[in-house]
């Protein structure tokens, strides 16, 4: 399995029956491919719709955060971006699963802008972080060998304190307000290489496998 | 609804230096045809208000590769490169905006509020120069109003009335920059007779003009 696919199979085990859950752009868009079968889970998504179903090739003016056409889930609706956002904003959302350029060991994270290079904006994804009950952050453990998981944010951040868990293709960490718990490591690697490559301090306890691996 | 309005009607209205919100989130409900009339007039210095800064040949994205745009507010200019490369040469400015907020300030401008306090954005570099109020013990930044000289709204279901709904995803900024624009101009994705008044989304009063088909 690829890095990203290791990251998506683990969120999909996040999610429970009834959720209301957004997906970023990027890895966190495969985690549908990973529900376990039977599971009822509703996606939103900021441009206006609840209820997304899969990506289509079929002419449709439905289009994903992305601007890809996709389809509705029987019971779905339409909704602005003001009733999207009070959504989002309001606590209704239960999960929102996110990438980032970097996440401290506090929780907060980075994944809009860097400086002089490069500007995306940040979209929804400040709103998103603030309002949603769990924020889940799917992103590989390094760039290009650095660790993106951090003792402080370098880059302007999207949010202070908002990330609840990090998955990545080596770990599934979370965030206390003690600081970061180390919980699960991929079977490919051990605790020792997880530490390794994240500059933030991990609390050890009791890790286990990464469950679904 | 004042009426229905010719090519040139529409051009007629377009003012150098105007403030124009466009609906439409990556040109999906953005009004196509209304955005090239507005480069086939001239006008020029535009501050254009719009989810995103859309694609080089869709949606608002046009407006700025014909560089009739003087200042862009938007959430998201990630697909289109040319709204970067001028806003690093320092021929667009460009204000970032959460995408939550913006829709906010949009409807606050529209229903005739100062603002809205909203958590987003508490603790970044989106504070900067914004007044921070606490509200039951809770941090809000203070997000002002916004408002148009003309709102361009796309696709909408037109009834004879000037009634709108909208199909599908296109809804997205569609509803509220009709509110909170001086002139409102809509290009029918389709029409219909007459809209049940069950499923009216912008009603009438709120539109002024609809474009006349090709």
């Amino acid at each position: 399995m690829e890095d990203k696919q290791i990251i998506a199979k683990r969120i999909a085990m996040e999610l429970h029956d009834g959720d209301l859950v957004n997906l970023g752009i990027g890895i966190p868009t495969l985690v549908p491919d990973y529900l376990e079968e039977g599971k009822q889970i509703l996606f939103q998504s900021e441009n206006g719709v609840i209820g997304l179903g899969p990506l289509t090739d079929d002419e449709t003016w439905l289009v994903n955060a992305g601007g890809n056409k996709a389809t509705i889930v029987p019971g779905g609706s339409y909704i602005d971006s003001l009733l999207s956002f009070s959504l989002i904003r309001g606590g209704h959302i239960d999960v929102t699963v996110l990438g980032a350029l970097e996440v401290d060991s506090e929780g907060s994270l980075a994944s809009w802008i860097v400086p002089g290079k490069r500007v995306p904006g940040m979209g929804g994804a400040m709103d998103l972080v603030v309002g949603a009950k769990k924020v889940i952050i799917a992103m590989t453990h390094t760039n290009k060998g650095r660790s993106k998981i951090l003792k402080k944010c370098n880059l302007p951040l999207t949010a202070a304190r908002q990330a609840n868990m990090i998955v990545t293709e080596m770990a599934v960490m979370r965030v206390a307000s003690d600081g970061l718990h180390l919980l699960e490591v991929h079977p490919e690697y051990t605790v020792q290489d997880v530490i390794k490559v994240t500059e933030a301090e991990l609390i050890i306890d009791q890790v286990i496998p990464m469950k679904g691996m | 609804m004042k009426g229905t309005i010719t090519k040139q009607g529409f051009m007629d209205l377009l003012k150098d230096g105007m403030t124009i919100m466009v609906g439409g989130f990556l040109a999906n409900g953005s009004p196509e045809r209304l955005v090239d009339l507005v480069i086939e007039s001239g006008v020029k210095n535009l501050i254009v208000i719009c989810n995103d800064g859309g694609f080089e040949d869709r949606g608002v994205g046009k407006l700025i590769v014909n560089r009739k745009v003087r200042k862009l507010i938007a959430s998201h200019i990630g697909t289109n490169p040319v709204v970067g490369t001028l806003m690093q040469d320092g021929e667009m400015e460009v204000e970032l905006v959460p995408q939550g907020s913006l829709a906010e300030k949009i409807r606050a401008g529209g229903a005739g509020l100062g603002g809205i306090l909203t958590p987003t954005g508490i603790e970044t570099i989106v504070e900067k120069g914004k007044k921070i109020i606490k509200v039951q013990g809770v941090k809000y930044l203070l997000e002002e109003p916004l408002y148009a000289d003309m709102a361009l709204i796309g696709g909408a279901i037109v009834d004879k009335y000037g009634n709108l709904r909208y199909h599908q995803t296109m809804r997205n900024f569609n509803t509220i920059m009709a509110m909170a624009s001086e002139v409102v101009v809509v290009e029918p994705f389709r029409r219909e007779a007459v809209i049940d008044p069950e499923y009216v989304v912008t009603p009438h009063p709120l539109v002024d003009y609809v474009l006349e088909d090709e």
